[in-house]
């Protein structure tokens, strides 16, 4: 687990104290193209454009209850800014509440 | 409001829906970009494709605009959809065809 992947976490469980949180680095299957060497090369990564750029994050909290789709999202993006801005290339992100979970 | 605001906010209610995107309907320049001209394809929609990698100032100017970091950006009658990912869960769930019924577009699925 790469260091900006530990900081996402820190702050989403600081932020949503989420009951379930999945982070995955998909970097790798993005390496060489265009964006993600771009991205890698800032970070002082390898010039084949592997680096920390490419994510999918599946958080579940109580916070998101009843929050529309477009202000769950908002809310990670707040807490996420910094990476938005820097290093984080790409975001699939997935954030509902338990109970509408699977629906 | 700044002269990309303005396009924008014209575009977008000018345009029944449009779709904020890197590269183009015909070529798509981002999976998340591609996933969605799919989903919209599949519907049977027509949208109005605008590719953000074409001008920086659109680029920040839609992030700014919709509150909302990421590209590709959907709108519907002058409103904010969302990215792929809200896309998707809506396409799965049907409220996609919902929202643009509802909105008065026509689909020819």
């Amino acid at each position: 687990m790469g260091p900006v992947q530990i900081q996402m976490r820190e702050k989403l469980v600081a932020a949503f104290a989420p009951l379930s949180l999945d982070i995955q680095d998909d970097s790798a299957r993005h390496a060489g193209h265009a964006g993600a060497a771009q991205h890698a090369a800032k970070q002082g990564g390898a010039a084949t454009g592997v680096g920390e750029t490419h994510f999918s994050i599946t958080i579940i909290s109580t916070a998101f209850a009843g929050l529309s789709r477009v202000a769950r999202q908002r809310a990670v993006y707040e807490v996420l800014k910094d990476e938005l801005a820097g290093p984080v290339h790409a975001l699939a992100l997935k954030a509902d509440a338990p109970s509408s979970s699977g629906t | 409001m700044s002269d990309a605001q303005a396009f924008i906010d014209n575009l977008v209610k000018t345009n029944d829906v449009v779709l904020f995107m890197k590269g183009t309907a015909r070529m798509p320049m981002c999976g998340f970009s591609g996933t969605v001209v799919k989903i919209l394809d599949h519907v049977g929609v027509d949208f109005q494709d605008v590719n953000v990698l074409a001008d920086d100032a659109i680029r920040q100017g839609i992030k700014d605009y919709s509150n909302w970091p990421t590209i590709p950006q959907l709108y519907v009658k002058g409103e904010f959809i969302g990215g792929c990912d809200i896309v998707r869960e809506m396409f799965e769930t049907g409220e996609l065809k919902q929202v643009l019924s509802d909105a008065g577009v026509a689909l020819d699925a």
